[in-house]
This record gives structure tokens, C-alpha cells and sequence, in this order.
């Protein structure tokens, strides 16, 4: 389909001989946030992690089927190139201790070996932390560490340096499991302004979470993609009882 | 069982002892009516706090289980139903007193026992309490196979009602002396007609709850 950013055909991962991610066949819209929940152990992290191929640097991985990234197959494409267009976010904020604020920005295009200026520097670390609402607050501590920014400004700034890269997708990976309310309300705020430019997969426990912010939602259970439905029909009315079990808190 | 279910079905016992209240309130207004008992009249004036009080307790219960509990699906669907059937069997319980007080209007008593007959009011009467405790069995049971049946009662009265009004109408042209029971009559019969409605609410609100569908103005909306 055209607004089909992510398609994934029968893709599995597996650790060894254990297969943790088991078909799964799902087609992710652009500037969409997809929310992906289910009990720990089902598979929602791997699967996250095999879209921008990071599945595989864990020893003994690997993974069958396909993904395609605008029609192109990502198991095909250079991890680096995949890994340019599909951001991720993790859990815990992790900006580069040695690293300065406007440096983190950028690290990026340092890491990979990409020149350049210093007024491209200077634009595209203005640009990105404008975009996660970060300029205000750091623009005269740019030389500062990004360690030296609280929990939740140092997740936006892992943000924006994704977003520096200029991907087409975000991964997060239970970006506010560490963050207080009050930080997981601002960047619950910038998903839904990351989504007008970017395409959103978020892991997530918090079920409250995944109702607030997302327009898709997948329950993975064992493995499986069990359903994948609109969040609001997710919530009021789901599909298949395993999930209406899940959410309602009598999974067992 | 888990502290959630537990919690749910706290708020089951709550509305389905508001529900036995409120039959019963029906009951004892119907046999007071059709005979002319003023004591149970009173009674079922007297007992309407009670219903006022349950619908504040299922109100409390269902806020705080919102707040500590963020019902979702199923769960987020019985709350919602429970709390707007708790508000309509408030209603009709207010109904039911009003069909009370009417009783002790002595002055009409001999005007309602002439006409209970030709009205069909025993008949409207039972449309009512057969729509109560259906819905209460589909509630309890958690099936939403017979609310067509339900639904169907609601029509009756309304059909009753039209043509007592009908006949009222046509009763006070001959015996304007009785225009203030005819008068009192009418607003009896709109009571009724109101609690009909009223039931026909709370079965929309079970079909709700039980398979997330919304009857409320079928056919009605653009």
C-alpha cells in the first residue's frame, strides 16, 4: 500500500534454536505511532529490534521472512544505512558521557564518518533539539555534558539525536519506563508532533500509555502478533479474548 | 480471584440490589394502585431515599474503581453501563413515587378504580415489570439474546398510553367535572410511559456493555 511505511511478511526471530518471534505479518502506516505491548517474554523487544537490524548483533541471532522499509527488503540493505533510517530510542536516556550536549546531537554523523561544517553542525543541532523541544532549555549549556540534563531531558536528547539523522521511522523501546510522570508527559507530547514528519513503533508496558498515544496497537503474546487493530478498538472492544484478558489485568 | 474482579463484582452486587429495590418499588406501586392501598403507597414514598442512597453508592464505587483501576474493554464498558443504568433506575424509582403520591390523591380514587380497565393500566403495569426484570436477567446473566423481546414491551406501552389518552380526551368532553382526575390520570399514564423508556435505556446500556454496540438514536443520527 502506499502509506505502508513497514511491512513485515512472515517474519521470525530466533536465539539459537528458540524462535521468539514467530511469523509475524503486519503493515505499519506512515506518520502513524504503532504501540506494541504484551507480557514480558513475548517477543515485542526482538521484534522491535529486528526492524532496524539490531536483532543481530546479539550473539547467536537471527531472523527469517521479511521486512521491507518503503518497499525495500531491510534484511537486503546495509545495517548502516538501515540503522540511518530507522532510529531508535531505548529505555534508559543514554547520551554519550564524554560527549557535550550539541556533540551528542551530532554523534551520529561523527560515528558513521560524515563530514561535516561547522554551520551544518551548528543548524542541524538547533533543528533537532527545537524539534524535541529542547532548544529553549539547553541553547546556553550547549558545551555541557548531556550527562548534566535530568532523566527526562536527556531522553529528548537522545531523541533528537535520532531524529538528526533525518530517519523515516523511530523505534522506542519503553521510552518513559525511567522517566517521572511529569518527563513522560513531555515526551508523550513530542510523539505526537515526531509522528507529523516520522512513523512511530513504540514498545511499551504501560497500557495507559499506549491508549494516549498511539493510532495503532499490537498485542504480541508468545510470539505472536495476536492483534493488531486501531488503539481506540483495542480498548473499548478488542477482537480476540486473549487480549481483552491482557488488558483487563486477568492474564494469567 | 483477583483484586480487579473482586472490585467488579462489588459493583455487580451494588446495581443488582438498586435493581431488586427498584422492582419492587414497581410492584408495590402497581398492587397499590390497582387496589387502592394507600399504606403501601406510602411505603413506596418512604422507601425512594433508599434508591437515592444506592445511586450514590454505585457512583462513588464506580469513580474510585476508574481511578484505581483504569478499566479498559470489557471492564471500561460494564463501569460506563452500570453508572448511567444506576442514574435510569433512579428515574424510574422517582416515577414510581410519583405513581404513589398519585394513589393518595383520595379525591380520585373512585375515578381511578372506573377506569383502570378500560385503560389497560394492569397491563401496562406488567409491560413495565416484565421489561424490569428482563433486562435484569440479561444484566445477571450477561446475555443480550432476548433485549428484541425487551425492546418490543416498550412498544406496547407506548401503544397503551396513546390510546388512553385517546380515551381521556375523549372522557373529559363528556364529564368535565372530572378534569381534575382526568388530569391527574394523564400525568400518571406519562410516568408510565417514562419508566418504558427508561428501560428501554438500560437495555441499550446492556447491549453496550455486553457487545460494544450502540442502539442509543438507531436510525435516528445522519
Amino acid at each position: 500500500m502506499e502509506n505502508t511505511i513497514i511491512k513485515t511478511v512472515n517474519y521470525s526471530s530466533f536465539f539459537g534454536t528458540h524462535q521468539v518471534v514467530k511469523n509475524v505479518n503486519m503493515e505499519i502506516s506512515k506518520n502513524t505511532v504503532t504501540a506494541i505491548m504484551g507480557p514480558s517474554g513475548c517477543g515485542k523487544t526482538t521484534f522491535l529490534r529486528g526492524i532496524n537490524r539490531m536483532h543481530e548483533l546479539l550473539p547467536d541471532a537471527r531472523s527469517e521472512g521479511e521486512i521491507l522499509l518503503n518497499g525495500e527488503d531491510v534484511m537486503k540493505t546495509h545495517p548502516i544505512l538501515v540503522r540511518q533510517k530507522v532510529g531508535m530510542v531505548f529505555q534508559r536516556p543514554n547520551p554519550f558521557p564524554n560527549l557535550s550536549i550539541a556533540e551528542n546531537v551530532v554523534a551520529g554523523y561523527q560515528l558513521n564518518g560524515i563530514k561535516l561544517s561547522k554551520s551544518e553542525k551548528e543548524q542541524l543541532v538547533e533543528e533537532s533539539l527545537t524539534n524535541v523541544a529542547l532548544w529553549k532549555e539547553v541553547k546556553d549549556v550547549l558545551s555541557k555534558k548531556g550527562t548534566f540534563l535530568s532523566g527526562g531531558q536527556q531522553q529528548r536528547l537522545c531523541i533528537a539525536r535520532a531524529i538528526a539523522m533525518k530517519p523515516s521511522v523511530l523505534l522506542f523501546d519503553e521510552p518513559t519506563s525511567a522517566l517521572d510522570p511529569i518527563s513522560t508527559a513531555s515526551v508523550e507530547e513530542l510523539f505526537m508532533k515526531l509522528k507529523q514528519d516520522y512513523s512511530l513503533v513504540i514498545v511499551t508496558h504501560n497500557m495507559q500509555q499506549a491508549a494516549r498515544v498511539s493510532d495503532k496497537t499490537a498485542f504480541f503474546m508468545m510470539g505472536e502478533l495476536v492483534e493488531f487493530s486501531d488503539t481506540k478498538k483495542m480498548f473499548l472492544n478488542p477482537e480476540k479474548e486473549e487480549t481483552q484478558n491482557y488488558i483487563t489485568g486477568r492474564f494469567s | 480471584m483477583k483484586q480487579n474482579e473482586q472490585e467488579i463484582q462489588v459493583l455487580k452486587e451494588d446495581i443488582n440490589q438498586m435493581w431488586k429495590m427498584v422492582i419492587s418499588q414497581l410492584e408495590k406501586v402497581k398492587h397499590s394502585f390497582l387496589n387502592n392501598d394507600l399504606n403501601l403507597a406510602s411505603e413506596v414514598i418512604q422507601t425512594e431515599n433508599k434508591v437515592n442512597a444506592f445511586e450514590l453508592r454505585v457512583d462513588d464505587d464506580c469513580e474510585n474503581y476508574i481511578a484505581l483501576y483504569s478499566p479498559v474493554a470489557i471492564d471500561l464498558r460494564l463501569v460506563l453501563s452500570i453508572m448511567k443504568i444506576s442514574v435510569t433506575l433512579e428515574r424510574i424509582g422517582d416515577y414510581a413515587k410519583g405513581i404513589a403520591r398519585h394513589v393518595k390523591e383520595e379525591n380520585c380514587a373512585s375515578f381511578n378504580t372506573m377506569v383502570i380497565e378500560q385503560l389497560e393500566i394492569e397491563r401496562m403495569f406488567d409491560a413495565l415489570l416484565s421489561m424490569m426484570t428482563d433486562s435484569f436477567v440479561a444484566f445477571t446473566n450477561e446475555s443480550s439474546q432476548h433485549t428484541g423481546k425487551i425492546l418490543s414491551k416498550d412498544k406496547e406501552v407506548n401503544e397503551i398510553y396513546h390510546q388512553s389518552i385517546r380515551q381521556l380526551t375523549d372522557y373529559v368532553k363528556v364529564h368535565p367535572e372530572e378534569a381534575h382526575c382526568i388530569l391527574m390520570m394523564t400525568i400518571l399514564l406519562r410516568n408510565m410511559e417514562r419508566i418504558g423508556d427508561h428501560c428501554k435505556n438500560i437495555v441499550e446500556e446492556i447491549v453496550f456493555y455486553l457487545e460494544a454496540k450502540v442502539l442509543k438514536h438507531e436510525g435516528k443520527t445522519e
